[in-house]
């Protein structure tokens, strides 16, 4: 399944998944992975961005979607961020959480430091199979945009816990989310009804 | 963790798990995350047995530090229950708490401490203070039986109302350090 999967554009899976939402959270993992949801949706009040702590994305967006649990929590995350924290995919699949969903970009490396190769991308570790391992069932390839698209619209409309994979390319984000932790903090708490203006 | 049923320990008759249990309801704790000690074995069970608490049980410690983060973000409540030997696996991960002013009351369970067996808990045993307070964590500590649960109180307090992560260390003295039959 991961040989067959087309090599895609993250800046452009982020804006056919924002383009699909409504006041679902999304929680956007360290580096590029957030700065592409700034680059598609930076008035989204709902998107949180990580400036740090490598590879929390997934559990982050788990305490979002115990507290919310009749909103739908999307976690955001790259490959080499989840490998270092593979172990949540446990602790989601034991919670199984129905408003959860992860979306992982795999470009095998790490692309903000230099494109470095993961030790995955040589061993053709398969993320899919590592979640439905965890115990995640429904963990999916998407082998093409529409493919993700359609996974995307799974998601919203059924219970999970769902992982999403989709392999990209190494193109640097379309921008830069601005470092300001309490801005990105306090405008989502307001996004999830929880602060007042 | 532990093989040996805590309450089957003579220490434990002291009730400050219970009255620990007692004082995360009136602080309206929502999330328990946990990694499992003995030490706090008794207090996720009642936890766990509590229909409104959502306890999460992790697979490390940093796990925890991000609950915190999400529980916060969509409006609960949340604290930490682990071994001192876990917060060097957080460190890191606390500076989600600081940059984006996030409250992570954190109760922490001690070794390598006082009257310790093993060799191996006793660097992280002695760091857990000053490396919690050098990540800009506010650390307290409770020594005693009778000092847990206002300590405690303390540190959630701390956390909560300054928007930060805070510990409460318990020693080992308190919990009773474990021998294996080694005494």
């Amino acid at each position: 399944m991961l040989r067959n999967t087309k090599v895609m554009n993250r800046f452009d899976l982020t804006q056919l998944l924002v383009a699909k939402l409504k006041d679902e959270a999304v929680v956007g993992g360290i580096g590029y992975s957030n700065f592409d949801l700034w680059a598609s949706s930076a008035g989204r009040p709902q998107n949180f961005y990580m400036l740090g702590s490598m590879g929390l994305a997934v559990p982050i967006a788990l305490g979002v979607a115990i507290a919310q649990p009749r909103r739908k929590v999307f976690a955001l995350e790259g490959d080499g961020s989840l490998l270092m924290q593979l172990g949540c995919l446990a602790t989601v699949a034991a919670r199984a959480p129905r408003n959860l969903a992860i979306v992982v970009w795999d470009n095998g490396a790490y692309a903000i430091t230099g494109g470095q190769a993961t030790p995955a991308a040589q061993a053709g570790t398969d993320i899919v199979a590592i979640a439905r391992g965890a115990g995640i069932a429904r963990s999916n390839w998407a082998s093409d945009e529409a493919e993700f698209e359609a996974l995307v619209e799974q998601a919203l409309a059924g219970d999970g816990p769902w992982l999403i994979a989709a392999r990209i390319d190494g193109q640097p984000a379309a921008r830069q989310t601005p470092r300001d932790p309490v801005l990105h903090r306090q405008r989502f708490m307001q996004g999830m009804g929880v602060r007042e203006g | 963790m532990d093989r040996h049923p805590p309450e089957s320990r003579p220490e434990a008759a002291a009730d400050w798990p219970d009255r620990l249990y007692d004082l995360l309801r009136t602080h309206g704790i929502r999330q328990v995350a946990v990694v499992p000690d003995a030490g706090h074995a008794r207090l996720i069970r009642r936890c766990l047995a509590d229909a409104e608490m959502k306890v999460v049980p992790l697979t490390t410690e940093e796990e925890g530090i991000a609950l915190l983060q999400g529980a916060w973000l969509g409006g609960e409540k949340g604290v930490l229950l682990m071994q001192s030997s876990g917060v060097g696996n957080c460190i890191n991960m606390l500076s989600l708490g600081i940059t984006h002013r996030t409250p992570m009351p954190m109760l922490v369970t001690m070794r390598g401490d006082f009257g310790e067996f093993n060799p191996a808990q006793v660097p992280m045993g002695s760091a857990t203070q000053a490396v919690l307070e050098a990540i800009g964590a506010l650390v307290r500590r409770a020594d005693r039986p009778e000092d847990v649960v206002p300590t405690a109180d303390a540190t959630i307090r701390l956390a909560f109302n300054t928007f930060r992560p805070a510990a409460t260390l318990i020693g080992q003295r308190v919990i009773g350090a474990k021998t294996f039959g080694k005494d």
